[in-house]
């Protein structure tokens, strides 16, 4: 007791003195944290502002936007390729992942598991070595397709180096991600609602049509805004598929002009702060269409045990779209990766070709410094990166679910804004502060690293406010009661219970840190190279196969790492009712 | 021990709602050292709200809050304790038990979290928890997770979390609205027994008006942010000072009526349109006053009316219904216009369109002015 009224009295009377009360440690952690999310977020962007519409003389210019669309470029031709593009891929990935998913969580169709690994599988692949693949199954002259169909259609039937071919190759990398979404929405619905249709007498398409597919718009509104701001953004299909047929898109004009020689700042500001425009129209038009769906978001509710529908003669159908969305997206493309890795020079698979196999490939690899230096790079960055913006986004979730802190939904908002960004503009974007700011960061891994982790906090956001809202406050309230400080409480109590959920979301960033390319290929500089842009040289220097066992090695890693992860994560799960 | 003045707490209402929620408005009270007192009303009055301001989870508009001679909260001073320095023990609603520790990790926490300087070594920590897990009959359950406890036992592992520290006071929120029935009952007797014990001064907030007359010392009854009547058990159940505190805690029948005479001992005879009825009362009402009666069931007197001898404060009424309760009998009685609940021991059993004699005790009903 005389012990409690001591603290109590120092307490009052530190309490006393104003400065002390604001500068506690608690509050030091937030400030640094709400100022780092809206450093890293809104700076680049106001630099990139700032370059592309100021001259070299200081003065207001349109001088940049003048060079970057000329009759050839035009403004127009580019918008028009990304909208093509996009929407291509939109109109592959959207149904396909709703169907998949829908098979999977709601019908019996035959081969589950195979499902769940068919749709999960090109999330693993890095979308360069899926184009490359895919150039290697379907280009004009050498494609592997073209010539098992010769006899039937003629020569060159396919042409993956066309617009129809860059959506195609796009859509099926995507997919996986309407996949998860569509997963989710299906598992919330209430089976009972289609039930009851279908014994009112509607016939099972009907159902799905009238039912189901209304109730699950906002999951499709979802899918929809990220496949969309994942096509304006992509870079690695329109770079290897579209320039060498002059199908440009913003993404592969911003690299082009800053990979000649001299780099065009100002025109690559001009061309991404087009796209940032573009791509924010999109996603207020998609908010402006979600917010009419939200009212159907009655569906979500537990206590139902999701009963299969039968699907009768039809799973026999079903499970061929499976078996043929499978052996396209995942067989194909790992099986051409394989071969070429197992070969000295490409050459169409024959029996001799098959029966002389070699591991000089992967030999090379293990030998050659550069790639064992872009390996330790990647990972060190994945794994940096994910760690940092799991930790930071576990205290600023912390802060917009707990807290009442005046302008906490401006941070929420702040950190979710790098999601709009594609790769490339945040690159450029990046390369304006980091050229003019005065700090040593330009030309070593920390600018790597600070753009990785700005554009991954959106998805460490997700994973970690999601947790947050599932832990009780009276978790926390019950620390402090107990004499617990701020820091205590949140280390002790707060983040192991959040565990589970900043693991997956590590798992995630590390994944799509490794295979990183939009933003490495401007940031990077000799020696700090990371795989991606290893395969991108080798791609350059035409050593496939180089590349095609690098590739291989590098899927082989991110599988281990993934199930390690998964296992981990589950381990670690609080065990609860 | 405790003491609470004039405190408020206002949310900020919701949209559509017009200022701000006042959840607690100007509470005073002091708890006196060993006693469990109880905040006892209905969902929404305040309860919650003003035992977390004594914890410090919110912060008061103003008031002032001490615990022992320390001030905790302040609004003059401008003093305010945080919460994780007022070292007060609490068990919360939902138990909140950290469900990623084991038992005994939950009951040592608040001792390994205390400051540097007042931090006990390994041994004497594990001492400590030992102990109170043992008060608790929790000991043999140590190394087990928390999560894999029954409702009981995650209740009595959120009492030996709150007594690990050995607080000057102890804060309960609805610690039993949780169980069954019937365990309920049995950890009723059992805090009650360690609270006594271990001479524990605690605050105990509950809905449940059977558990908070079993249970405290004293009973603070809050009706819309305000204690409406401070007392014993007995006083509170038997001398309700509002038609609110009668009403909310057991059943009682109202009579509408007016002071009509003053006489010497405090006693009124108050005149109801059924007829008169005199009783004592310490509170000072001018004749002519509207006030109201409140009169326990078990209170009134029954007896068939052949046999009775018709007295003061005695009324004449006919049984309408009767329903057999097990430990008691009620009967509807029809008095005038008026029905009366009346409560007899099972060894009085009278059946309906019998004429009975109602019989009022003095000392047992209670007078309230008709505007409280
Ligand atoms: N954080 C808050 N924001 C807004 N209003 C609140 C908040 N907490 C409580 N209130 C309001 O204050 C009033 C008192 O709430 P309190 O939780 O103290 O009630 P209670 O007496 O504990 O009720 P119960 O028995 O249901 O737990 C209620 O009207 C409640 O809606
Ligand atoms: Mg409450």
């Amino acid at each position: 007791m005389a012990q409690a009224a001591g603290a109590g009295w120092r307490a009052t009377f530190l309490d006393r003195v104003d400065l002390r009360r604001v500068f506690t440690p608690k509050v030091a952690i937030l400030a640094v944290a709400m100022a780092l999310v809206g450093y890293l977020a809104v700076v680049p962007l106001g630099y990139l502002l700032w370059g592309t519409f100021l001259s070299e003389g200081g003065t207001l210019t349109l001088e940049h936007f003048r060079r970057a669309y000329t009759s050839q470029y035009a403004l127009t031709t580019l918008a028009w390729n990304t909208l093509l593009f996009t929407v291509g891929s939109a109109a592959i990935a959207i149904p396909l992942g709703t169907a998949l998913a829908y098979l999977n969580v709601r019908t019996n169709v035959p081969l589950k598991s195979l499902v769940f690994a068919a749709s999960l599988v090109p999330l693993i692949i890095p979308g360069i070595l899926h184009t490359i693949a895919w150039i290697f199954l379907a280009s004009p002259r050498i494609g592997m397709i073209n010539q098992a169909v010769e006899p039937l259609l003629g020569e060159e039937f396919f042409d993956i180096f066309s617009l129809a071919g860059m959506a195609l190759v796009e859509g099926l990398h995507v997919t996986p991600l309407v996949f998860l979404l569509m997963v989710a929405a299906f598992k919330s619905m209430d089976p009972s609602l289609e039930e009851s249709a279908l014994l009112s007498g509607g016939k099972r398409f009907t159902v799905f049509r009238r039912i189901t597919l209304p109730l699950v718009k906002p999951g499709i509104y979802a899918a929809t805004l990220i496949i969309v701001v994942n096509g304006m953004s992509s870079f690695e299909v329109p770079a290897l598929l579209g320039i060498p047929d002059g199908i440009w898109v913003f993404t592969s004009r911003i690299w082009r002009v800053l990979s000649g020689y001299p780099s065009d700042y100002g025109q690559a500001g001009a061309y991404a702060l087009s796209l940032l425009a573009i791509t924010t129209v999109g996603v207020f038009l998609q908010s402006r269409l979600s917010r009419r769906g939200k009212s159907f978001q009655t569906v979500t509710g537990k206590g139902f045990r999701p009963r299969p529908l039968e699907l009768g003669p039809w799973r026999w159908p079903a499970m061929g779209v499976v078996v043929l969305y499978f052996t396209v997206a995942v067989v194909l493309p790992m099986f051409v990766l394989f071969y070429i890795s197992t070969q000295k020079f490409y050459q169409p698979p024959s029996w001799e070709t098959l029966s002389n196999m070699t591991l000089d490939n992967y030999r090379y690899i293990a030998e050659h410094s550069q790639v064992k230096r872009a390996f330790r790079n990647s990972f060190m960055l994945g794994i940096g990166s994910a760690t940092g913006v799991m930790f930071m986004m576990a205290i600023i979730s912390w802060i917009v679910v707990r807290t009442k802190v005046p302008g906490r939904w401006a941070l929420d908002n702040l950190s979710f804004l790098p999601m709009v960004v594609p790769g490339l503009v945040m690159g450029v974007a990046l390369l304006f502060v980091y050229l003019r700011a005065p700090l040593p960061i330009y030309g070593t891994m920390w600018i790597l690293l600070i753009a990785y982790f700005t554009r991954y906090m959106p998805y460490g956001m997700r994973y970690a406010s999601t947790s947050m809202y599932q832990i009780g406050g009276e978790l926390e309230e019950s620390a402090l009661v107990s004499g617990a400080t701020w820091w205590q409480q949140f280390r002790r109590v707060t983040l192991p219970l959040l565990m589970p959920g900043l693991i997956a979301g590590w798992i995630y960033i590390v994944m799509v840190s490794v295979r990183e390319l939009s933003s490495s290929i401007l940031l990077y500089s000799p020696g700090n190279e990371v795989l991606s842009i290893v395969i991108w040289e080798q791609w350059e220097n035409g050593q496939s196969n180089e590349l095609a066992a690098l590739g291989m090695v590098m899927i082989a890693l991110l599988v281990v790492l993934v199930t390690v992860g998964a296992k981990l994560g589950a381990k670690v799960g609080v065990k609860s009712e | 021990m405790l003491t609470v003045k004039d405190l408020v707490k206002t949310f900020p209402g919701s949209k559509g709602e017009k200022g701000r929620v006042r959840a607690v408005d100007g509470v005073t009270f002091e708890v006196e050292p060993g006693h469990l007192y109880t905040l006892l009303g209905p969902s929404g009055c305040g309860k919650t709200t003003t035992l977390r301001c004594v914890a410090g989870l919110e912060d008061p508009d103003t008031g002032v809050i001490k615990v022992g001679d320390t001030t905790m909260f302040s609004s003059n001073e401008r003093t305010k304790v945080p919460a994780n320095k007022r070292g007060l023990g609490m068990v919360f609603q939902s138990y909140a038990i950290w469900p990623h520790m084991n038992v005994f990790k939950n009951v040592s926490f608040p001792l390994e979290v205390a400051d540097r300087k007042g931090r006990l070594g390994k041994s004497e920590i594990e001492q400590r928890v030992g102990r109170v897990l043992e008060v608790v009959q929790l000991d043999h359950l140590a190394s087990r997770q928390a999560t894999d406890l029954s409702g009981g036992q995650q209740q009595r592992l959120a009492l030996a979390r709150a007594l690990v520290m050995e607080p000057p006071l102890l804060l309960l929120d609805e610690p039993l609205s949780n169980l069954d029935a019937q365990l309920r009952e049995e950890m009723r007797f059992e805090l009650k027994r360690l609270q006594r014990e271990m001479g524990i001064t605690a605050i105990y907030v509950t809905h449940d008006q059977v558990e908070a007359l079993a249970m405290s010392n004293r009973i603070a009854v809050m009706n819309g942010g305000n204690i409406e009547q401070i007392g014993k058990p007995r006083d509170i159940y038997e001398r309700p000072s509002s038609k609110f505190v009668a009403g909310f805690i057991g059943t009682t029948n109202f009579l509408e009526g007016r002071v009509g005479r003053r006489e010497p001992g405090n006693v009124y005879v108050v005149s109801t349109p059924t007829g008169e009825i005199r009783t004592r009362s310490e509170a000072d009402l001018p004749v002519g006053t509207d006030v109201i009666l409140s009169i326990r069931p078990e209170h009134i007197g029954l007896a068939p009316a052949d046999t009775g001898v018709p007295g003061p404060n005695t009324w004449r009424g006919r049984v309408e219904t009767r329903a057999f309760l097990g430990e008691s009998v009620d009967h509807l009685v029809h008095v005038g216009e008026r029905r009366l609940q009346v409560r007899c021991p099972t060894t009085v059993s009278i059946a309906p369109g019998n004429d009975v004699l109602l019989e009022f005790p003095a000392d047992l009903t209670s007078i309230i002015p008709a505007d409280r």
